[in-house]
């Protein structure tokens, strides 16, 4: 089906492509490029995961049971928080999602850059061996591995790391960001020039908005990073001092650009996460998104108050009572349109006629979840509450509510949601319920007990705590292990989805389903929109 | 909430308890505030979550395909929209007026008594009482066998505690000799980051005698569960009594030390 004004075998060769693993491996197709985001971020989920479980394994208790030298708990932490960001929910939700979906639904052909989209998602596997081989080479004196947090604080990365280990997740991270900026790039031009003729801005999906405006904030925040890490090399190698007090640097400095960079990047990841379930909820209440301007615009706000929100990471740091002032209140602005965003999914779900099925489950879910973690995250924007909150388990209360749970609530919903069309297969629903179930409750008995440490003084980043912790670590540590339990269980639901391969049609969600993608097969051909749809 | 849970009385050693799921009581008048700020805003944040909760459940049992097949078509309400912009608006700045009064109460300290400087190491800190001759010494961990004989909590007690008299302003300077610290007892509601190549200050005037504990609150490397922060609050004669033995006992610890420092 060649299109008219093409020749007749340029057309052909269009619609073949090669078989095996040269169709991912030459792939320029966003489409095979995102599935391949999405496996990746399933791999590297299970690693993450994989550090989690074994985290809170040494905290049941107290004492040091599992790893003898606290330095390796360090690393495994830093491991997982790094894997967790940059290689399990911004490939699901950025690379996987976005290139998935931003063409279908603008009804472009492809992304407006194929080869590039190929370079973004093919330097992700290098950068994710270097911060694995992280693991295996010298870090500090102590032992292997980098053990400074997924901030990679300085000095402690500068002058306290004096291994290799620090420089290969510094060059896993360059690798990681150049991998995000090429990706904000395809994404921003795709959008803004290959839009459907008839698809206004106005029009465009709330999905499509999420990932425009994560890629400007992505854009814009990862060449801070890039240069922050740059400068941390510099002073490990140079012999520059722009983190070290002896040659006329400051250590702050190091906290003020990382975090320039972390609070939109953040941000960056829970917008895409607003954008599906907008969908979801949309789809299940069979009404359209309420308010759906109200709610782009809101995302939009959102990305430029966190660019101006950063230090309220540094309560503590030592900043003047004026400067914490500015940053109590641009943290506090945040919540507004916040809660424009939420109550306008609620008020999506409010008059709908609701299924609930399991996309439908985890979008609930989010919201719940992400009330707490947004409650939660009111509560830290006071800097007065920073002397008995800052660097406590009450941080990793809040951090794991908004991302570790509500961000990847919003890619199982997703993943469950898409599911049919992407691959073209339905999930089972008893599995994928079960799946939804045990990781709810797992989740919050593993990270809602993290509060009450916090309030009571236990630290963040310590393989040991005092005995007076013991009770309600045992607690999160039972749902770390019930939230693993429903890993496996989503393992099984994907073996079982495609082993009884049980065809999806075109739209199995009915008419709450509304956007373009709905509109093609399941899954859809390997070029889409080679004419393109007219919208109204 | 704390409350409820049994407390020592008098010389109260304020350390956590198991299953607590509140603040530490407060030792000083920047913690009572914080504690009371805290409760307020925990009574508010929970009835913005009961309002979500409820919300979804209605909306769960009224709206389900079951009893509502036929879904609205309302896609707008400029007066909800407004409303759910000026409502939490106004929750906000009820909560921005106390928030900032804690905070320049936090932040203006009063005339200092005492003085004292902490310096973090890997491994200890290093507490120097800047008016008193130059006294200075290391305040380490205690290994788990002495901890248990001295009856300190593992992991919380020091070998040489910081000492403070009660009811009197002492002003903490902070800073770290290789890497970032923080100084951190939640019962005074103090925490404040030892960077190298700043001086960072706090203060707290502890009300009430007894032994206080904190952690290092910033990741300091593979050390940092092990560096504790014990204070003892003393009476303003025992206070005097132990500044003398203390500069005989830590005579010669002072210049060593700053030697080994720069």
């Amino acid at each position: 089906m060649s299109d008219a004004f093409e020749i007749a075998d340029v057309g052909t060769v269009h619609e073949d492509h090669p078989r095996g693993w040269r169709r991912y491996v030459y792939s320029t197709n966003h489409k095979d490029i995102a599935t391949m985001y999405l496996w990746f971020a399933v791999v590297a989920g299970i690693a993450g995961g994989g550090l989690s479980m074994l985290i809170r394994a040494e905290l049941m208790e107290p004492g040091l049971q599992i790893f003898k030298n606290p330095h390796l708990f360090n690393v495994l932490v830093t491991g997982h928080g790094l894997i967790m960001v940059f290689f399990m929910v911004m490939p699901a939700l950025i690379g996987g999602f976005g290139n998935w979906l931003v063409p279908l639904m603008i009804g472009a052909p492809d992304v407006a850059f194929p080869r590039l989209n190929a370079l973004s998602f093919w330097l992700l596997p290098f950068s994710f061996a270097l911060l694995i081989l992280s693991l295996f080479v010298d870090g500090d004196a102590g032992g292997r591995g980098a053990g400074s947090g997924w901030t990679s604080i300085a000095p402690l990365t500068t002058t306290g790391s004096p291994g290799p280990a620090t420089d290969f997740v510094i060059f896993a991270l360059h690798i990681a960001a150049a991998s995000v900026i090429l990706g904000a790039i395809n994404f921003i031009t795709t959008i803004l020039n290959m839009r459907s003729p008839g698809m206004t801005l106005h029009k465009m999906p709330l999905f499509v908005w999420s990932i425009l405006v994560t890629a400007f904030l992505l854009l814009l925040a990862m060449p801070v990073l890039a240069g922050a890490i740059t400068m941390l090399l510099a002073d490990r190698h140079f012999g520059t001092s722009f983190f070290n007090p002896a040659g006329g640097g400051d250590p702050l400095l190091y906290q003020q650009l990382f975090w320039f960079f972390a609070q939109p990047a953040l941000t960056a990841v829970m917008l895409p996460a607003f954008g599906i379930i907008g969908h979801v909820v949309a789809a299940f209440a069979k009404k359209p998104v309420f308010g759906h301007l109200g709610v782009a615009y809101a995302m939009v706000t959102i990305g430029f108050i966190s660019f101006m929100s950063w230090a309220d990471h540094l309560y503590t740091a030592g900043l003047t009572a004026g400067t914490r002032t500015w940053f109590m209140f641009a943290a506090l602005a945040m919540v507004v349109p916040v809660v424009v965003v939420i109550s306008s999914f609620i008020a999506t779900l409010w008059g709908g006629s609701i299924t609930f099925k399991p996309p439908m489950l985890f979008a609930v879910a989010f919201i719940v979840l992400f009330t707490i973690g947004g409650l939660s995250g009111i509560v830290l924007a006071n800097p007065g509450l920073a002397p008995v909150l800052h660097g406590t388990a009450y941080v990793m209360a809040h951090l794991h509510y908004v991302f570790g749970t509500s961000a990847v609530f919003a890619i199982f919903a997703g993943w469950y949601f898409w599911f049919p069309k992407f691959f073209g297969y339905l999930a089972n629903e008893t599995l994928a319920k079960i799946h939804f179930w045990i990781t709810f409750f797992g989740v919050n008995i593993a990270f809602f007990p993290l509060h009450f440490l916090g309030l009571s003084g236990m630290g963040r980043r310590i393989a040991d705590y005092s005995d007076a912790y013991a009770g309600w670590n045992f607690v999160s540590s039972i749902g770390a292990f019930v939230t693993g339990g429903g890993v496996v269980v989503f393992l099984i639901m994907l073996v079982e989805a495609f082993a009884k391969k049980r065809k999806a049609g075109d739209n199995p969600w009915g008419a709450g389903a509304t956007t373009l993608e709905w509109t093609l097969s399941s899954p859809p051909p390997f070029r889409t929109f080679n004419e393109l749809p007219k919208i109204t | 909430m704390a409350l409820g849970l049994p407390f020592f009385a008098g010389a109260a050693l304020a350390q956590a308890q198991n299953w607590q799921t509140g603040l530490p009581p407060a030792a000083t008048p920047v913690m009572e505030r914080i504690a009371q700020f805290h409760n307020e805003l925990l009574l508010i944040v929970t009835a913005v979550f009961l309002l979500v909760a409820v919300l979804l459940m209605t909306v769960i049992v009224r709206f389900n395909h079951r009893r509502n097949p036929e879904p609205s078509t309302t896609q707008h309400n400029a007066a909800l929209e407004a409303a759910w912009i000026i409502i939490p608006v106004a929750i906000l700045v009820l909560i921005a007026l106390p928030s900032y009064g804690l905070l320049t109460y936090e932040a203006e300290s009063p005339q200092p008594d005492v003085t004292i400087q902490a310096t973090g190491h890997q491994g200890h800190w290093t507490y120097a009482y800047s008016h008193e001759d130059g006294l200075q010494f290391d305040s380490s961990a205690l290994s788990e066998a002495a901890a248990k004989e001295r009856g300190e909590p593992r992991l919380l007690g020091a070998d040489n505690p910081l000492v403070v008299p009660v009811n009197k302003t002492v002003e903490v300077m902070t800073t770290g000799a290789d890497v970032i610290y923080s100084w951190a007892v939640p019962a005074f509601g103090v925490k404040l980051d030892a960077l190298p190549g700043r001086l960072n200050h706090t203060w707290f005037k502890a009300t009430k005698t007894g032994t206080y504990y904190g952690p290092c609150a910033e990741l300091c490397g593979a050390g940092q569960a092990f560096l504790p922060i014990e204070v003892k609050v003393v009476s303003a004669r025992d206070y005097v009594l132990w500044l003398a033995a203390a500069k005989e006992k830590y005579a010669g610890d002072g210049p060593q030390r700053v030697a080994a420092n720069f």
